[in-house]
């Protein structure tokens, strides 16, 4: 049987979309000329100022393009639902951006996303726009910890393109924004929980079975599976078992300061999220860590997946600065 | 046998066909161990390279070009993993035959090796880490140990077909070493590679429409 979705064809599912997210956001964002799958911020680009290029596949609403805007990303190169874009769109976001000051790319650690931004990246060098590239790799479930590098981006990307953005507004140097956006991936770590599936607008038929009473700890934001089923537990429960998981990562020390971001798959509804974040609370206050700033709500989804994700944000003053830096996007504010 | 840009043109459109057929069971293999799309990705890149090879001027097209159009209209419609990786195939694929108004059997199997070696390269991956490397790669190898006996073209795409189906089956036994699956550690063994499974069914509608 087909799942129930409010669409019009699941192959233009992304492109109207699209049109909707135009139509709502005017002020905010456009689109490239020519290509419609290259979404920029009205108030982003400036000469001197490095560029910020994020994307990816769609069905991670608002990542990516609600994270477009002043302060924040200059562009967004938008691909299928769950499929990176390819090159043009990217390389029109790359050329649109750039201040001359050179482009950052940045986007979730994916086979299929590596290969179509680096192929724009070698376009855009043709062209005479120097890329820098970081892949974000938060996800603590998808690798061992000595290899980090091999890791998924899931919704600590928030986080991290937060702190670039601001970087890139500050109008620092290109060299120092790539450094920024490094240094605020190895402070960031995600763990998800997934309860049920979610469909494709093509497909409509759940990307993965998992019995009425099973969660699956660890499982990525396409439905790849993670690292550990087991019976449906409390919200205390999983969030215990994502936060030990993150705390042997981050080591926090007594004083530190987290930033909290607790995220929705897409169906799990706020009560959830909350009721988890009361939790995480009183975890960190536990060991003495200090929050200084929680957002919690669909931040980076998987379509109608049920389930959700913790990520702490580990800050120091330099990635405090960028956090608190004011940014004005169509689906996020900050400042 | 003489295969001209006419016959390339057939050879896709039996492709996207194949592909098209196939494509409940390639996102049904790939929600296994991977995100459920790979039958989609591939459908609209091959349904795109065949719109796009409707409009060109056969009569007036080298292989060569014929093939770079279905690179750039496959890359530029999926983008995913299997578009770079099946763009720079097919742009292996015109360089390996530039200049050549027709190809001879010797030039198929040239354009099969060219395919292989792209994926390899693009995707940097490796016989044995459960990608479709190991249906392409053996495949290639096939087809030219075919070709150097002396065998025709159908028995050498024959022998690319069986080799390629082989490798596939033998996906099934290994632990993902590239790609999204390759998160999923040894929970990936027992489960067939969708991208080798695709390039089976790829590589079954080129023996189709070129024996």
């Amino acid at each position: 049987m087909q799942t129930k979705k409010i669409i019009n064809d699941g192959n233009r599912a992304v492109d109207e979309m699209l049109e909707g997210i135009l139509a709502a956001h005017p002020r905010h964002l456009t689109s490239v000329d020519g290509s419609p799958r290259s979404i920029i911020a009205r108030d982003g680009a400036r000469p001197g100022k490095v560029g910020l290029v994020i994307g990816g596949g769609s069905g991670h609403e608002p990542t990516f393009l609600g994270f477009v805007g002043k302060g924040l990303a200059d562009a967004a190169a938008i691909g299928n639902v769950f499929a990176s874009p390819p090159p043009d769109p990217i390389l029109e976001c790359a050329k649109a951006v750039s201040g001359g000051a050179g482009v950052l790319f940045m986007y979730g650690n994916y086979a299929g996303d590596v290969m179509n931004f680096d192929m724009a990246a070698e376009m855009a060098g043709m062209d005479d726009v120097e890329v820098r590239t970081v892949l974000t790799t938060d996800d603590v479930a998808s690798a061992p910890r000595d290899q980090r590098q091999k890791r998924r981006g899931v919704a600590g990307n928030f986080f991290i393109f937060k702190a670039a953005g601001a970087a890139c507004d500050l109008m620092l140097s290109l060299d120092e924004c790539e450094r920024i956006a490094r240094k605020a991936n190895d402070h960031t770590f995600t763990m998800g929980v997934a309860l049920s599936p979610c469909s494709l607008p093509q497909t409509r038929r759940p990307n993965f079975d998992i019995g009425a009473d099973e969660m699956e700890i660890g499982m990525g934001i396409h439905g790849e599976p993670g690292i550990a089923r087991g019976k449906l537990g409390t919200a205390d429960e999983i969030a215990d078992e994502m936060l030990d998981r993150i705390f042997t990562e981050m080591a926090p020390k007594r004083g530190d300061k987290v930033a909290v971001l607790v995220n929705s798959l897409g169906s799990t509804p706020l009560m959830e999220l909350y009721i988890m974040n009361r939790r995480v609370k009183q975890r960190l206050d536990a060991i003495g860590v200090s929050v200084h700033a929680t957002w919690v709500g669909n931040y980076c989804t998987s379509l109608e997946m049920a389930g959700a994700s913790v990520t702490l944000f580990h800050l120091d003053e330099e990635l405090q600065t960028m956090l608190d830096h004011p940014c004005d996007c169509a689906m996020f504010r900050a400042g | 046998m003489t295969i001209a840009a006419s016959d390339l043109k057939r050879m896709f459109d039996a492709i996207a066909e194949a592909i098209e057929a196939d494509r409940d069971r390639l996102c049904q293999l790939d929600g296994v161990i991977g995100d459920a799309d790979h039958g989609i990705a591939m459908a609209l890149g091959f349904n795109a390279v065949r719109d796009a090879l409707a409009l060109v001027d056969l009569a007036a097209t080298e292989p060569t070009a014929l093939l770079n159009t279905a690179a750039k209209s496959f890359l530029n419609a999926v983008g995913a993993s299997c578009g770079p990786l099946y763009a720079t195939a097919f742009m292996r694929t015109a360089a390996a035959v530039k200049g050549k108004a027709t190809l001879a059997d010797a030039d198929i199997v040239a354009l099969l090796q060219a395919m292989a070696q792209g994926i390899k390269d693009r995707g940097k991956a490796e016989i044995g880490e459960k990608t479709m490397v190991d249906a392409w790669q053996p495949a290639a190898e096939a087809a030219g140990a075919s070709n150097a006996a002396g065998k025709d073209l159908a028995e050498s795409l024959q022998a690319a077909l069986a080799a390629a189906e082989r490798g596939a089956e033998s996906t099934k036994d290994m632990i993902a070493a590239k790609g999204r699956s390759s998160r999923l550690g040894e929970r990936s063994l027992g489960h067939m590679d969708p991208g080798a499974a695709s390039a089976v069914t790829v590589i079954r509608a080129m023996r189709d429409s070129l024996s």
